[in-house]
């Protein structure tokens, strides 16, 4: 059935011979029809006067509020209301009116201007469906990779507290090595040779307990490290991964191959682990000097914006170490391995502590971005978030890079902080304030960098997209507003 | 946008920039600008003192044609003989020329300024004797009187006289001469060296400028008895009262690009205009010093920090001095304020009248980044519901700074951004600056190679300086035919991506030049035959003149041109608007554009703006409001923002400020009507838009220094608010026995009194003069082009004696149609003994307009017991309310069609 357009009039309506079961003035929604009685005064919405039913959309305002002439441009504060079948209906301010520019997809805000608009509310409700849907799915698989996230991140979080505790622990067993070798040393440099010599052969001794304490603690990393799943037992399959452990050097470490290296057991755990340790250790290659693995990020291989391992951001500060740098004593070498392991195994924890300090958000679902980088190219420049450390960007075509903000803060919306990231004290521009960078969140499958701009000067805005962000979709109709259509 | 240096362009420029600034502190760098002493001739010239002149009129030389009087002047120093022309002009005017009777070469005089030839009226001999000739200037007893020993020139009218030349003794007229013949007299003499310096040869840090003609300046002094208050010459960021100069620099005239210029101070600015206006209570006049070389100006006055009332009569005496050309003076004799701006517009022309749209709000920014941005930046309005006109590109549109082209990155389709602002009845303006970058890639530059079109050095290869492209040549736009070449690359079909809305932006036409003597041109650089130093002050002049031919042509000669410039010189005012360039988000900067912009409105320039909020820096959120608050009052109302501050679109201030913006831009649309009359006016009559008190109430002295608050128009004052933190102000209203209403509350103030008025952030303090009718068009649409059929409403504002009078002017606001086939509707309206009459003051025009009277308010009337519509013959009653506690009578729909004859009666 032919819908009826309300914001007829009424003898148009009736010249077109339509059956007119409600008729209302122009511009008047629906829902507010039952103020409008045709030929009875009308009270203005704000009750401030009362006038006849002529006056209404007669093209000169009376009401203070507009609300005598929703289907004119007459007040200046008016709105009019358009039906805009198979779309959405509308409100717009009323000085949009006959301006001559189609502003409601059915037409109906241009009656006189002569303005030659087209219905395209159909067009547009089709498009919206596609988008709504589109977006309906996106939040839904999106909400869903969110929930992986929370239990991955989860699960790390755990994992990461006990690599704490375990390297607190390690470490301070090796600060006692290290002190011990540092009296050595001391002692060592004492001029006397005899009780260098002697020294020297303690030292030895200590040295080799040195080493299978290193050896241990390597162990227990390595434990770590294949335990991909943080159920404290290394299976099978977890060995797997390390490719580099394959016994007949054909390129695979198939399931039976690393049975076998674990001593036929399908899984083992810590102290069985010591066991299976001689077996691989001189092949295995540790991670934990690059990165820490990277979260599953279900990107297209043939995308360009894949999260890259961010090399040159190393959160290791960098400070000289060495006290004794001087020395060229040759317990030296020994002394600065420890000294070395000492070091590294503290900043791996303190690493690790300053991750865990970060508000990954209510259920750490952030927590995966967490050491990854995310790069978008543009005519001029490549652009790279690393997000909880810094923004950058560097020309396409060589060229320094230069730092567009460092890890702030969330800063989004009171209701929910986590839609915008705040990046500061980057390079200061010539003249002008430091770099900063704003992240705009957005619900996605993917986590992706979707663009970036610089709408002030050295204020750059960057949206990107993650499934951590998603809410739980509502149920939605995904049916057409047509509460309209009688 | 910007000036010289600045960082968006470090790299090629970083060297020119670390040379020129030293420090980032907001402020002129002084030392980058001459002072008198370190400009040879302005130093030379200012040594000599008032006294005996030299200078003696040879009577017997005296030839008088019908309307022409010539005679030589001796100097009885040196022996040079100099030509005296003497011209009565139609429309009270005198103009007096001094060349060299006989010149080693022909001295610059400049054209293209005035419109014509100025019509003549003829001369008449009253007496001569041994001492001079008495001369009829036919107009009430006026008389010239030619003193021949000492040479002076009196104007006098009846006993009194009104202006004197040369009565200090400060005509001097340095001929041209050869190099050797300075030399011989130097060793002959031998005279000091230091009286050498700067004759030849002359450097300025590390420009030398080698000055192949020698010393060619010249120089004039005025005498004003009775005068204490004289105005104009701009541009200055200084006071409307312009100050003396005794014991500082003179005002300087030599168009500079300035960066981060300084208030109070009369160093010299973008633009020149060589116009002073004298005034006292008896009479107005002015004085046009027609030279386009560097120019200082000498302000002296009797009166100066003395007590008033002592019995000496008051006297200002100003001393003109220019570096080349000849004396070319025009002694406009007013006597009103009105006379002397028609008889300045009949010399030069009067303001171009603009299309409609160009009074409307203009949303700028260094730079908006690309298509998308300008694009949310439109719709950024739309959703905060505010009104605007044009949206606008700086430099970094184009790609690689060359003009006319559009960065393909940035604006891949500028065609299809226009479209999209054309859909909503908006445009666009895209700067063009006239440096041209070196580049054989570009096709601009090698056309002008190959016609040979580009400003030559002295050694006649092509110059070349730094500029926004990096090295850049600079096109000779004295020629006219390069002039015709840039005013064709404006076609459609030459300027790719261009439309119909597409308007221009012609900047840093000084010219311009980072690494130039002063940021500017090298003075002996050549334009055909003449000099750099002779032109100077015009080239931005051309450079406006010919890209508005080029809009104008590019139409077929349909439609009106809108270009703003930054450079101007007397005549500018023909080719469109002009701003008062790099200013700063600070109050005084708020408030010097009040005096900057009413100066310029003195001496023709109406269509006069400064970048709303302040270009440098970032205006505090108060700033920015007042700021828009006192724009949307001035002729042109642009914001504008440097390319280092944050954004600040209207809508990023929260939503208080944005609903005060939003209240302030569409205030300024309601009054397009009004706007649109009065520039409709400047145009046919030379009358200032924007214009101080003094000019509409020329006898209260209260008003001769008033430059905090102004006109526009005759019938609304204003006074924004423009102090930090401001809970009142004291606002002046002039004419005694005249009243004026609040035009928001419509509360009546009498005349004649001090009134303080208490602010709040929203409050714009603008009051219609009792006695006035605007039509103002109260339905605010998204852009002006929008309103265009909307209905009028009549703000009637009854005098005491219940008597009001205003204007309609409506046309298609946008074409030439107005002039060349009189497609307009002018209509005066008349509220006299309880009737409102419309009448037609163009009857032979021919215009339709759907537009229609929806209402009156009737301001200061009484309730009457019934309303008539008279028309065609009928009457009908029309409704109506009063409100009792503040006296307005508002009538309700009469309904009449703008353009009809029509009367309503209360009775």
């Amino acid at each position: 059935m032919t819908c009826v357009h309300l914001l007829l009039t009424l003898v148009f309506a009736v010249s077109l011979g339509t059956p007119v079961e409600i008729q209302g003035p122009r511009g008047v929604p629906l829902t507010s029809i039952q103020f409008y009685v045709e030929n009875k005064p009308f009270t203005c919405l704000d009750g401030s006067r009362t006038i006849p039913f002529d006056r209404v959309n007669d093209d000169y305002c009376d009401c203070k509020d507009g609300s005598d002439e929703p289907g004119t441009a007459a007040c200046p504060n008016g709105s009019f209301h358009c039906t805009n079948a198979g779309y959405r209906t509308m409100f717009i301010p009323s000085s949009r009116i006959n301006d001559g520019i189609c502003d409601c997809c059915d037409t109906t805000d241009e009656y006189n201007s002569g303005a030659k608009c087209e219905n395209t509310c159909k067009e547009l409700g089709r498009k919206e469906r596609e988008v709504l849907q589109k977006m309906t799915e996106i939040t839904k698989e999106g909400f869903l990779l969110k929930q992986h996230l929370i239990e991955e991140a989860k699960k790390g979080h755990q994992e990461k507290q006990i690599k704490v505790t375990d390297m607190q622990e390690n470490k301070k067993q090796l600060d006692e090595k290290v002190e011990v070798l540092r009296t050595v040393k001391e002692t060592a440099e004492q001029p006397e040779k005899e009780a260098k010599e002697r020294h020297l052969k303690a030292w030895e001794e200590q040295k080799a307990a040195i080493r299978l304490e290193k050896d241990k603690a390597k162990m227990a990393e390595a434990f770590l490290e294949l335990d991909d799943n943080a159920d404290g037992f290394v299976s099978v399959s977890e060995l797997q991964s390390h490719a580099e452990l394959d016994a007949d050097a054909d390129g695979t470490l198939t399931e039976t191959e690393a049975q076998g290296l674990m001593g036929g057991a399908e899984q083992v755990d810590m102290s069985t682990f010591e066991s299976v340790w001689p077996n691989i250790k001189d092949k295995y290659h540790s991670e934990v000097s690059r990165e820490e693995e990277p979260a599953p990020v279900e990107t297209p291989p043939d995308e360009v914006k894949e999260p890259v391992v961010d090399n040159d951001s190393e959160p290791y500060p960098e400070d000289d170490i060495s006290e004794e740098e001087d020395e060229d004593d040759e317990d030296e070498d020994d002394y600065h391995e420890d000294d070395d392991k000492v070091y590294h195994t503290e900043n791996l924890s303190k690493n690790i502590e300053k991750e865990l300090s970060f508000d990954f958000g209510p259920d750490a679902e952030f927590t995966y971005l967490y050491s990854q980088c995310y790069e978008l190219t543009t005519g001029e420049y490549i652009y790279r978030l690393c997000p909880f450390n810094r923004v950058s960007q560097k020309p396409k075509y060589g060229g320094s890079e230069t730092n567009l903000g460092t890890w702030g803060s969330w800063s989004g919306p009171e209701n929910n902080k986590y839609l915008l990231m705040k990046y500061e004290h980057g390079t200061g521009c010539w003249q002008g304030p430091n770099r900063s960078t704003t992240v705009k969140l957005t619900c996605g499958k993917e986590t992706v960098v979707t663009s970036t701009s610089e709408p002030s000067r050295c204020e750059y805005l960057m949206e990107f997209t993650t499934p951590a962000v998603c809410q739980e979709p509502a149920n939605t109709d995904l049916s057409p507003h047509d509460h309209v259509e009688l | 946008l910007g000036s010289q240096c600045d960082s968006h362009k470090m790299g090629l420029l970083s060297v020119v920039c670390v040379s020129l600034f030293f420090s980032s502190t907001f402020a002129v760098d002084r030392g980058n600008f001459k002072t008198c002493d370190q400009s040879a001739f302005c130093k030379r010239q200012r040594a000599l003192k008032p006294g005996q002149s030299p200078y003696r009129a040879l009577l017997e030389t005296l030839e008088l044609s019908d309307s022409r009087l010539t005679l030589q002047l001796i100097n009885d120093n040196n022996k040079v003989h100099l030509l005296l022309e003497l011209y009565r002009l139609q429309g009270n005017m005198t103009r007096v020329k001094i060349n060299e009777l006989k010149p080693l070469k022909p001295r610059f005089e400049v054209p293209d300024v005035l419109i014509a030839e100025p019509p003549t009226e003829p001369l008449s001999v009253l007496s001569k004797d041994d001492n001079g000739v008495v001369l009829s200037l036919g107009v009430k007893n006026q008389r010239l009187i030619v003193s021949a020993r000492p040479f002076r020139l009196d104007i006098m009218q009846g006993p009194e006289v009104l202006l004197s030349l040369n009565s200090r003794g400060l005509l001097a007229f340095e001929h041209l001469r050869l190099h050797k013949d300075t030399t011989e007299t130097k060793n002959k003499d031998g005279e000091s060296d230091k009286e050498e310096v700067g004759l030849w040869e002359e450097t300025f840090k590390s420009h030398t400028d080698t000055k192949p003609n020698g010393p060619t300046s010249i120089s004039l002094d005025f005498s004003l008895p009775g005068v204490e208050h004289v105005y104009g010459i701009p541009e200055h960021a200084d006071d409307l009262k312009l100050k003396t100069t005794d014991g500082g620099d003179p005002y300087r005239l030599y168009n500079l690009d300035v960066f981060q210029y300084e208030l109070y101070n009369p160093m010299a600015l973008y633009g020149s205009i060589p116009v002073m206006l004298a005034h006292n209570t008896q009479r107005t006049m002015g004085i046009f010093w027609l030279n386009a070389a560097e120019t200082w100006v000498d302000i002296s006055s009797n009166t100066t920090g003395k007590v008033r009332g002592s019995s000496e009569n008051p006297q200002t005496d100003v001393r003109w001095i220019s570096e080349s050309g000849i004396i070319d003076v025009f002694i406009m004799l007013g006597p009103k304020p009105s006379d002397v701006f028609s008889q300045y517009a009949s010399l030069t022309g009067t303001q171009s009248f603009p299309p409609l749209a160009s009074l409307g709000y203009h949303q700028c920014r260094w730079n908006y980044n690309d298509q998308e941005d300008v694009k949310s930046v439109d719709q950024g309005f739309d959703q905060h519901d505010i009104p605007y006109d044009f949206i606008w590109l700086d430099i970094e549109h184009a790609d690689g700074k060359r003009y006319f082209t559009w960065d393909p990155h940035k604006f891949p389709q500028p065609k299809e951004m226009l479209q999209g602002l054309m859909d909503k009845k908006r445009k666009m303006v895209a700067i063009v600056d006239p440096h041209i970058r070196v580049d054989s890639g570009y096709k601009i530059h090698n056309e002008i190679t190959s016609k040979d079109f580009y400003v030559k050095n002295k050694d006649g290869r092509n110059y070349e300086g730094w500029c926004w492209p990096g090295n850049s040549g600079y096109p000779d736009f004295t020629k006219p035919e390069m002039r015709a070449w840039w005013a064709s690359m404006f076609a459609y079909d030459q300027y790719e991506g261009s439309m119909e809305n597409l308007f221009t932006w012609n900047d840093m036409n000084e010219p311009s030049v980072f690494n130039g003597p002063e940021v500017t041109m090298h003075k002996d650089a050549l334009h055909g035959k003449w000099e750099h130093r002779d032109i100077h002050n015009i080239y931005g002049l051309y450079v406006q003149m010919a890209t508005a031919e080029g809009q104008t042509r590019r139409s077929g000669g349909v439609e009106r041109p809108f270009v703003l410039t930054r450079a101007f010189f007397a005549g500018s005012q023909r080719y469109g608007a002009v701003w008062t360039g790099d200013n700063a988000a600070e109050w005084d900067h708020l408030k010097i554009s009040i005096p900057m912009c009413l100066s310029l409105g003195l001496v023709g320039v109406s269509f006069c703006g400064a970048d709303v909020g302040g270009f440098f820096k970032n205006p505090s959120t108060e700033l920015l409001v007042r700021w828009y608050q006192t724009g949307a009052y001035q002729p042109f109302f642009r914001a504008h923002a440097h390319l280092d501050t944050t954004r600040r679109e209207p809508w990023l201030f929260g939503p208080e400020n944005t609903a005060l913006i939003r209240e302030v831009i569409r205030q300024r649309y309601a009054l397009l009507p009004y706007w649109y009359q009065l520039l409709y006016q400047a145009h046919k009559t030379g009358m200032p838009v924007m214009r101080p008190l003094w000019v509409d109430y020329p006898k209260d002295t209260a008003t001769f220094t008033i430059d905090d608050e102004f006109l526009i128009g005759r019938d609304l004052l204003v006074h924004p608010v423009t102090e930090e933190g401001s809970r009142g102000v004291t606002a002046y209203l002039p004419g005694a026995g005249e009243v004026w209403y609040d035009v928001h509350t419509f509360q009546k103030h009498n005349g004649a009194q001090n009134l303080y008025i208490p602010v709040t952030l929203s409050s714009i303090p603008v009051f219609q003069r009792g006695g006035s009718i605007i039509p103002r068009k109260d339905r605010v649409r998204r852009s002006s082009t929008c309103m265009e059929n909307d209905p009028y409403t009549l703000y009637v504002a009854l005098s005491p004696k219940k008597f009001a009078e205003g204007e309609l002017y409506i046309d298609d606001g946008h074409s030439f149609n107005y002039d060349t086939k009189k497609e307009f509707i002018h209509r005066s309206l008349t509220f006299a003994n309880n009737a409102l009459t419309s009448n037609n003051l163009c009857p032979n025009c021919n215009f339709l307009t759907s537009s229609w009277i929806e209402k009156v308010l009737i301001l200061g009337a009484s309730k009457p017991s019934k309303v008539l519509l008279k028309m065609d013959g009928k009457e009908t009653p029309v409704d109506f309310e009063f409100d009792t506690s503040m006296s307005v009578l508002t009538l309700r729909k009469p309904g009449m069609n703008a353009g009809a004859d029509w009367t309503l009666l209360l009775q």
